[in-house]
């Protein structure tokens, strides 16, 4: 068997310089992070030592195929491996796969139809089994099983003849042409066919309690409602694990998960971080590292462009001028999240630095509402054509400081002679069918586009991804624009980065222009944890903060 | 005796019947529901959440789900999680021991220093201790839990460093004295209210054993004022607890919602909390099941053990 580095990769030019300068940003935001390589060098030569990661919702699914929530991702990226891996830069890299197929070294056809990948040959499972092509066929196969319980099968439906070549070769044949699929390969784990497979019901398999994947550390015990520990995988085909144990704690109150942090008992505090109104304190801290990193979550003022107050964009115009966006992220949010044009991460290579910069402008929101025909009321409220401009406002309720942003934004509001009248959810209600199905007037929601580092977004902004119109997507603003939609189209089709860029550039241009939703800020975590781990990356591309674990090590 | 345990038992299953169809509506009306969750998610379509809806079995008829919840049930199959697919028997038994733990001390702790603190306070009415302890039981009342909670961890965490912050045990240590040491703060603080309650009662039953006949005869008889109390007064105050101890028995398991949030203690309320809020109906349906279920038999504990303590009542 060989033994390869982990990081393998195969970098074009283009490859290179796009890194260089996502790398070159994120290294101003985290500075004392970046430093260390992704994975360590300096690591202990065996195994030593255990960090404990403090997380606010339990993690409880272990099959990384399942319906699953964010927080369990950081137990499916330590126990499993998928075929790629991505990057803190968007670059995607091989893991279970030898290399990044493109249609340069003929790993995916022009056609963009045909693809075929080479696999490591000195992977095993966490019981010694050797892993091969026929597991991926498998992992494959389960996904659109339509028994099975999976989670997201977008991408994985236009998948069809999936041929074993040999123990390290697999090849299939793509619906059509679908470019973000090797994103979202970066986030489906492979599971073993032969435990699996002798299951007759996967959805309940013992495999989902006590999962064995091919990942640097290895199932150990759960403690429901308490913690639950890993092990390292002392056969790991990469480098690492360097750590004896990691540890997942749940700790649901957010203000405990800080304090705990304070008092040593979490090492490290995962999702969902350490809250905006511990920052100034926790960066005081002695013997701790506090770091903001940005998230690809995006928070904006949310509209149902099928109300009628909605549908003239004059309004969405004015309302966006009348938002204190500075204010609310100073005043509220105690200066942690940067405020943002887009819902594309400043991090990714797609987003659009060049987007016209919002200005709060009370009187020109103003303007812009009386030259479109919204006169003002007997009772203070501007109509036209027998329209109020009055909604209500939805978020989760139970969240003290979107409540405060509310408030606020209902009394500058009001200075316009626009009512917002505020409704409040829990999240349970919020984000099911009042939400899937559009029956909001607005939302205040914080919400990620992207899947892995892919810019394709067609779910959530094409025409066809209306649910309350059919559609099988989440556009839930009910956006439609042909050119985006076109756009969507293409960049779906195109696998080229620059090529791609350019697609989605104009898409943000355009959304920035349509006003869909008003965006607030692109979300930052407030990440802890104590001096001493190193080899702690984040990773914005990823839906955690343990994504590389393998690589944490203590400083002796 | 036979004939009255026939009669409750029927009754019982007449009731557990009522609960779980209010319960199962109730749950099922609120919109929402377990996939909710999913809503947020950039790859999930709608399309995605009806399929699971459809694998759930959460698109049929409330009606249906109901009857074929209530047939597995009657066939020992409680359902399983929506959240892990585990079994519902199994996630509650997970959570079951460590509310055992924290209600089992703090219930012992509560009713060992209310009973003593009512007590004092009957016999010396009106004193310096008797106004400081209907004082501290207004004010254990009042507060809300996790606010002595959360002073408890700021004074003897932060500030003292003599207790842990929370958690049942430390990882890796695990031994008796460390879940001892856990054990501290949470219990103490959960007692406080049942304390409050229990002093406040066996006050009351006490000052009303005092006056009774058989109190006077005694002293009349010139017996010891120690031994009146050991002997007459505090086995017939005990009389009425005994009752109360029953109907707390659903909550000793369900457990003390907000104190295991904020000491991070793994057990039922938590679990109640969080299934809730995810909308696992299984685990909730379950735990409401579990929970009439100890009402009953609370109830019916109480009754028996009265009735075999005071030989004035009978069952029949």
């Amino acid at each position: 068997m060989t033994k390869r580095p982990a990081t393998t990769s195969n970098y074009s030019r283009r490859d290179a310089l796009r890194m260089m300068a996502i790398g070159g940003a994120a290294g101003v935001i985290a500075p004392n992070l970046l430093g260390e390589p992704v994975l360590a060098r300096t690591a202990p030569a065996k195994p030593t030592g255990r960090v404990i990661v403090g997380l606010g919702q339990e993690p409880t699914v272990f099959n990384p195929l399942m319906v699953h929530i964010e927080v369990d991702d950081g137990v499916h990226f330590s126990v499993f491996d998928a075929l790629f891996r991505i990057d803190p830069q968007g670059v995607i890299q091989p893991n279970l796969a030898v290399e990044v197929p493109n249609q340069k070294n003929g790993g995916i056809s022009e056609d963009g139809l045909k693809w075929r990948l080479r696999l490591r040959d000195d992977v095993r499972w966490h019981d010694g089994k050797p892993f091969s092509a026929e597991d991926v066929k498998f992992t494959l196969e389960l996904i659109t099983n339509p028994n099975f319980r999976s989670w997201r099968t977008a991408g994985h439906a236009l998948v069809r003849d999936i041929t074993v070549i040999s123990p390290t070769e697999i090849s299939w044949r793509m619906e059509e042409a679908f470019a973000p699929y090797l994103s979202f390969l970066t986030e489906t784990f492979i599971v073993p066919k032969h435990i699996l497979e002798k299951e007759a019901n996967p959805n309940n398999a013992a495999f989902n309690q006590a999962p064995v994947g091919t990942g640097p550390f290895k199932w150990g015990q759960r403690v429901a409602g308490d913690h639950l520990e890993l092990v390292a995988n002392p056969d790991y085909f990469g480098e690492g694990p360097h750590i004896e144990k990691l540890v997942f704690k749940y700790i649901p109150d957010l203000t405990v998960l800080y304090t705990q942090f304070k008092s040593g008992d979490v090492d490290l505090v995962g999702q969902p971080y350490i809250t905006p109104d511990h920052y100034g304190e926790a960066k005081t801290l002695p013997n701790r590292v506090v770091t903001l990193v940005p998230r690809t979550a995006f928070e904006s003022f949310y509209l149902n462009l099928e109300r009628p107050q909605f549908k003239d964009l004059a309004v969405r115009e004015a309302l966006y001028a009348a938002i204190d966006k500075e204010a609310i992220i100073q005043g509220l949010y105690y200066g942690v999240p940067s405020p943002t044009e887009t819902f594309m991460p400043r991090q990714s290579f797609y987003f659009d630095p060049n987007l016209p910069l919002h200005e709060f402008n009370l009187n020109r929101a103003g303007q812009i509402l009386d030259k479109a025909g919204w006169t003002l009321g007997s009772d203070g409220i501007r109509t036209r054509n027998g329209v109020r401009l009055s909604f209500t406002n939805s978020t989760t309720s139970g969240d003290p400081l979107r409540e405060q942003v509310q408030q606020f934004l209902q009394q500058t509001f009001a200075q316009l002679g626009v009512e917002m009248k505020i409704s409040n959810l829990p999240a349970a209600v919020m984000w099911g069918e009042f939400w899937m199905q559009s029956q909001f007037d607005s939302v205040i929601v914080g919400s990620t586009y992207l899947i892995g580092a892919d810019p394709d977004v067609t779910n959530r902004l094409h025409s066809r991804s209306i649910a309350a119109k059919g559609g099988r997507g989440s556009n839930n603003a009910q956006y439609a624009n042909p050119e985006v939609d076109a756009l969507l189209d293409k960049g779906a089709r195109t696998f080229d980065p620059e090529a791609r860029r350019a697609i989605y550039y104009r898409v943000q241009e355009l959304v920035r222009r349509d006003l869909p939703f008003l965006p607030l800020y692109q979300s930052n975590a407030v990440e802890g944890l104590k001096k001493g781990i190193n080899g702690f990356v984040p990773n914005g591309n990823t839906r955690t903060e343990s994504w590389n674990a393998l690589a944490w090590y203590w400083a002796s | 005796m036979p004939g009255f345990l026939l009669n409750r038992l029927s009754q019982s299953i007449l009731l557990l019947v009522i609960v779980s169809i209010i319960g199962f509506t109730v749950l099922n009306l609120m919109p929402g529901g377990p996939l909710a969750q999913y809503g947020l998610d950039p790859g999930m379509t709608q399309k995605d959440v009806q399929r699971l809806s459809e694998q759930l079995g959460l698109n049929r008829p409330l009606w249906i789900q109901y009857l074929d919840w209530a047939w597995r049930l009657v066939q020992g199959d409680w359902g399983h999680s929506y959240r892990d697919g585990s079994s519902v028997l199994e996630v509650i038994s997970r959570h079951l021991l460590a509310t055992l733990l924290l209600m089992g001390t703090s219930t012992a702790l509560a009713i060992g220093i209310g009973s003593w603190i009512g007590i004092r306070g009957a016999t010396h009415r009106y004193s310096l201790f008797d106004y400081c302890a209907t004082v501290g039981a207004m004010v254990a009342l009042s507060v809300p839990t996790f606010w002595f909670g959360l002073i408890g961890i700021y004074i003897f965490t932060l500030k003292l460093g003599w207790v842990p912050a929370g958690n049942m045990y430390a990882i890796g240590d695990g031994s008796v004295l460390d879940y001892l040491h856990h054990l501290i703060l949470p219990s103490l603080v959960l007692s406080l209210v049942h304390v409050a309650i229990w002093s406040r009662y066996m006050r009351t039953a006490t000052l009303d054993a005092l006056t009774q006949d058989f109190v006077k005869t005694a002293r009349a008889k010139g017996v010891s004022e120690r031994r009146i109390l050991l002997k007459h007064v505090v086995g017939n105050a005990l009389l009425p607890m005994i009752t109360l101890a029953g109907v707390q028995l659903p909550s000793l398991l369900t457990g003390a919602l907000v104190t295991e949030t904020v000491f991070t203690w793994p057990g039922m309320g938590r679990l109640f909390l969080d299934s809730l809020g995810y909308s696992d109906y299984p685990v909730v349906m379950g735990l409401l099941i579990f929970s009439a279920i100890l009402v009953v038999l609370g109830n019916l504990i109480a009754d028996i053990v009265v009735a075999v303590v005071d030989p004035r009542i009978r069952l029949s």
